[in-house]
């Protein structure tokens, strides 16, 4: 397969560090979202911090005779859950990661991939 | 060491903060309750409304699919992009993001980003496979709903994100509040359409407008802050990306080269 456009042959300086504005928001970011977790709920739901599904898609449906059903696979149970979503979080953070450094990795550290497509 | 140094190793330090207290404020809600799937759930919708909602989204996913042969084909750096959009899609819309102001939890869906960065058609793609994986493995949606979902996540989402950052780039907005407004809109659009979705499924007798405004306010305090946290990390990841790789961006069609500059 012959391929008509290098990502090398677009590639940038590397960005140097977040700036000073980068820092500052990151900053007022962490300060914030302790603050903005300690807020009391206005409206509290049936069960605290339920999702959305249950306070509002499962309770209007419940209301007008639909049930959810259990699903096909369900990893519902004990912490089952607990386990398949940290592995999905892993799992996605990698894939996540992966591309990123792909994507924005320095010229003189080449990724496997940037290799790859050399 | 030098003062970048330092800088560098002050913002690896708030990176891991901020990492652990989200894990942490993620594990808690994991213990405290059963599920937190936030798509509509399997069996929700009687099936002529599954099966209509499917059929709908399945152009829009076949068309995804074109598009990534197609341009993948001609560019190397557009596959790296999609992985890297399908994993921020996958992870954003499966995690739950407690909302103190309403005492529930929901997630942002993230195909703001992808449908401006990859165009809608293959942000559907995306959205497609994120949701079927979170419907076979983490009781989250459902593969009855998978259609349903599809359309109000993928297309709805990728659709809104992109038409409102294409329009307002084109009346020179920013690029930090084009993103932020795209974000914010793809969101909302999202949820909206997940009300009509719900209220034509399971109306039964009743009348559709009433049912529809009820769930949508029900949506309100969630997604109101929900929108504006999805708005922020839509600027976030553009402004990001525009400091470290403008080329993709130029060839994504989303800045012209002379923005770049």
């Amino acid at each position: 397969m012959k391929f008509k456009v290098r990502s090398s042959e677009f590639a940038c300086p590397p960005h140097k560090g977040f700036g000073r504005r980068g820092v500052r928001s990151f900053l007022i970011f962490i300060l914030l979202l302790p603050a903005f977790c300690i807020l009391p709920p206005v409206t509290p739901a049936g069960e605290k911090w339920s999702g959305v599904d249950e306070s509002v898609i499962e309770k209007v449906a419940t209301e007008h005779g639909r049930e959810a059903r259990e699903p096909f696979i369900n990893t519902d149970q004990g912490d089952l859950l607990l386990f398949v979503f940290l592995l999905a979080g892993a799992v996605g953070g990698f894939v996540g990661g992966y591309y990123w450094r792909a994507l924005v990795g320095k010229r003189g550290e080449e990724t496997q991939i940037q290799k790859k497509n050399a | 060491m030098s003062k970048t140094e330092i800088r560098k190793v002050g913002v690896t330090l708030l990176l891991l903060t901020a990492y652990g207290l989200l894990l942490t404020a993620y594990g808690i809600l994991l213990t405290v309750s059963d599920a937190h799937a936030m798509h509509i759930s399997e069996g929700i919708l009687p099936f002529n409304w599954a099966a209509l909602w499917s059929l709908l989204a399945v152009p829009f996913v076949a068309y995804g699919l074109y598009r990534l042969r197609k341009l993948s084909a001609v560019d190397l750096s557009f596959k790296p992009l999609v992985g890297l959009m399908a994993a921020v899609v996958f992870i954003i819309s499966c995690m739950p993001i407690p909302v103190p102001t309403a005492g529930s939890c929901s997630h942002p869906c993230g195909t703001a980003i992808s449908g401006i960065l990859v165009g809608p058609a293959i942000s559907i793609l995306v959205a497609a496979v994120a949701l079927l994986i979170q419907a076979l493995f983490l009781a989250h949606g459902g593969l009855s709903t998978w259609g349903a979902n599809i359309i109000s996540m993928g297309v709805m989402g990728s659709f809104a994100g992109f038409l409102t950052f294409k329009a307002l780039r084109s009346m020179k907005i920013n690029l930090a509040v084009s993103g932020f407004v795209a974000g914010l809109l793809a969101d909302w659009a999202t949820y909206f359409t997940t009300s009509i979705e719900l209220a034509s499924g399971i109306k039964g007798d009743s009348a559709f407008m009433p049912l529809f405004w009820k769930i949508l306010i029900a949506f309100i305090p969630t997604q109101l802050p929900l929108g504006i946290l999805e708005g922020a990390m839509t600027a976030g990841m553009i402004v990001l990306l525009y400091k470290k790789r403008p080329d993709l961006l130029i060839r994504m069609k989303v800045l012209k080269a002379e923005e770049a500059v």
